[in-house]
């Protein structure tokens, strides 16, 4: 008996490792993740927690850190005129807090807050009192808001008086910053597995070849799936807007034209990926680990559950041409602040190019048989 | 001329597939590419759908080029191939209506031909609960859905129990009928000989023999055979004496021996007298006529089924 199950389990074993492609999906992909995704972002320090603070006074951004440099002594103090201002602070157990003050006005602060740029903003000043402004809903809102409260009291003899305001208004909480995202995140996924996970399966069932075999010309085939995906994608996206208006209140604040562009330049970008990532994929497999390859590094980078800011600060500029986050910030900027048509007509631009470019790639390289 | 090649070659890598071969097919002609796995068979018929391209030579099906007239030639052909898988979730008759309108007709020919292939009664059955056989016979339905000039078969009834494979032969066989020009892949003999009067024996990319069967055999393997195995040592030098006799071969090992002959009835009395007189038990015996694996062991050393 024992015989036997070691002999089934060395067979597996040799069938697993006798397929490279399975290999390297199994054991390489998830080092490769991990390179990616912690060792690209170790050694950086602890995240660093960005905040803006309004006053009326044009030194606001200076009173508050000067305050604690005078009272307490920070740890390091780094300003620039477009960063802002970096503070970091010793904590208990050698741990570093960071944090990084912007000035802003009080429109900007609540721009940012929807935008996910900043975790909560506050006003005044520690000698007057501070009034912090967040979502309590915001796991990361209340993280840095809990982290800047503790700061003050370790470091400062007199804590300052604080207040927190809610910010419970539509379009401000964390789900009005959550839902674009899970819109964006659900077309994604409806090109490549709804598009490019159904090629790969039709040629492994040699049903592909079997198709074009036949009359049927080949652009045809291949707008049958877009356009079918197309439709059921909408109508996934008009159900979870649904539930997201009966449930939370959620209303579309910008236009709906606007809306439809960025959902058409979205899903043409997602497509032509899907195309491209299906063109030569033989087994399930190396399929189920290209799709992955491809949406797991948007879904971590990409802005959907938290934002990407408080990545490090040369990520942004690469993470920000990922086209999920440019579909994902067009969907926030149009259901959260209420921007128009013009306003995305750029992301567009760049969506419906990222989806050509794939598209005939992925048609050149494209094996029918 | 439904098919002409001439002078083809096609490679993989360090693999010859194909080497130099030329073909003519009739119109209406039934054409079987007999061999063993991977001799050239399916790059053979590949490169006739227009799948595979030569490295050199020329191929031109209806007298034109795959390269000028694609279009016109994927109406013409039918295809059905080892094991297709189609959508397991549609029903036959809306497989074969999705297919159909590929070739822009009308339901009433999908109709048709699920009466042609025997599948009324699972009209409305998803393919995922079809059968081998019923699956096999759905992929000859879509294959003949346009009433094809030319229906290209490869290795259609790979895998398929007897019963399957003889209704699917029939079916076959009544479709060619309609004057369809048949190119059929397989490694059963009997299927060559059942479908096709011409049959063309391939290994390791070339063209060992053609012709009909009787040509073959008359051609390649003259005589019958009596096979046996003997218990004791057999009088070889005598057997080979024996009138009629064109070879003889025994293999003291294992007994067995195969006399071939020019004719069972005057040969098999003269060996069964010679094995009762020198005193060998005769444990088994069997008088045969020549096969195309008998023929195709004698050309390329292999079986048709390795």
């Amino acid at each position: 008996m024992i015989k036997i199950l070691l002999r089934l389990i060395l067979s597996q074993f040799k069938i697993f490792f006798r397929e490279p492609g399975v290999v390297f999906w199994s054991f390489g992909f998830p080092l490769l993740m991990a390179w990616i995704l912690g060792i690209a972002f170790a050694n950086k320090g602890n995240a660093l927690h960005i905040v803006a603070v309004v006053d009326e006074s044009p030194d606001a951004i200076y009173s508050l850190p000067e305050w604690l440099l005078e009272k307490t002594g920070a740890d390091s103090t780094k300003y620039s005129t477009e960063s802002g201002l970096d503070w970091q602070v010793g904590e208990n157990n050698g741990e570093q807090a960071r944090f990084r003050f912007k000035s802003m006005n009080e429109d900007d602060a609540t721009r940012a807050l929807k935008r996910g740029k900043i975790s909560l903003w506050l006003m005044g000043n520690p000698a007057a009192g501070i009034k912090y402004h967040f979502d309590p809903d915001n796991t990361e809102s209340s993280l840095t808001f809990l982290l800047l409260e503790r700061v003050f009291s370790v470091q400062s003899s007199t804590k300052p008086h604080s207040e927190i305001r809610p910010i419970t208004m539509t379009g401000s909480r964390y789900i009005d910053f959550l839902i674009p995202g899970l819109m964006a995140m659900s077309i994604m996924n409806a090109c490549l597995w709804g598009i490019g996970w159904s090629l790969i399966d039709l040629r492994i069932k040699k049903l592909l070849r079997r198709m074009v075999a036949t009359p049927l010309r080949k652009p045809i085939f291949l707008l049958s799936h877009g356009l079918n995906r197309m439709i059921l994608s909408a109508a996934e996206l008009l159900l979870l807007y649904g539930f997201a208006y009966y449930y939370f209140g959620i209303i579309i604040q910008g236009s709906l034209w606007a809306l439809l562009l960025v959902f058409l330049s979205g899903y043409s970008a997602f497509a032509g990926i899907a195309v491209l990532i299906s063109c030569r994929a033989q087994n399930t497999h190396s399929g189920n680990g290209l799709i992955n390859f491809v949406s797991l590094p948007m879904f971590v980078l990409s802005g959907i559950f938290f934002s990407y800011h408080n990545f490090p600060d040369w990520v942004t500029p690469y993470v920000e041409v990922l086209p999920l986050t440019m579909l994902a910030n067009s969907l926030r900027g149009i259901i959260t602040e209420g921007i128009g048509l013009y306003d995305v007509i750029l992301p567009s631009i760049g969506l419906v190019g990222i989806g050509c470019v794939c598209f005939a790639l992925g048609l050149r390289f494209f094996y029918w048989h | 001329m439904a098919i002409e090649i001439r002078n083809v070659c096609k490679s993989f890598k360090d693999v010859n597939a194909v080497q130099n071969v030329n073909l003519m097919v009739e119109s209406g002609e039934s054409v079987a590419l007999l061999g063993p796995n991977g001799a050239g068979k399916t790059t053979l018929v590949e490169m006739i759908e227009g799948v595979q391209f030569p490295d050199s030579g020329e191929i031109r099906i209806l007298d034109r080029s795959w390269e000028k007239d694609e279009h016109f030639l994927r109406k013409q052909i039918g295809l059905a191939l080892q094991e297709t898988r189609f959508l397991e979730r549609l029903t036959v008759e809306e497989t074969l209506n999705l297919f159909a309108s590929f070739y822009s007709l009308e339901k009433e020919r999908a109709r048709e031909v699920i009466e042609i292939i025997q599948l009324e009664s699972k009209r409305s059955t998803w393919v995922l609960h079809l059968s081998g056989g019923q699956r096999q016979r759905l992929a000859l339905g879509v294959a003949i859905l346009p009433i094809p000039q030319i229906l290209i078969l490869d290795e259609p009834t790979t895998g398929l129990d007897p019963n399957a494979r003889r209704d699917l032969w029939k079916i076959l066989e009544s479709f060619k009928a309609t004057g369809t020009t048949l190119i059929l892949t397989t490694h059963y003999m009997e299927e060559a000989q059942y479908l096709c009067k011409r049959i063309l024996m391939m290994d390791q990319g070339k063209i060992l023999a053609e012709g009909s069967l009787s040509h073959l055999l008359d051609k390649f393997g003259e005589g019958d055979l009596i096979e046996y195995v003997i218990e004791g040592a057999f009088p070889t030098e005598k057997a080979e004496q024996l009138s009629g006799v064109l070879s003889c071969r025994w293999d003291e090992n294992t007994g067995e021996g195969r006399l071939t002959v020019k004719n069972i009835s005057e040969t098999l009395p003269l060996f069964l007298q010679l094995v009762e007189k020198s005193s060998i038990s005769l444990t088994s015996l069997e008088c045969r006529r020549r096969t195309l694996d008998d023929l195709f062991l004698a050309m390329s050393g292999r079986h048709l089924d390795d």
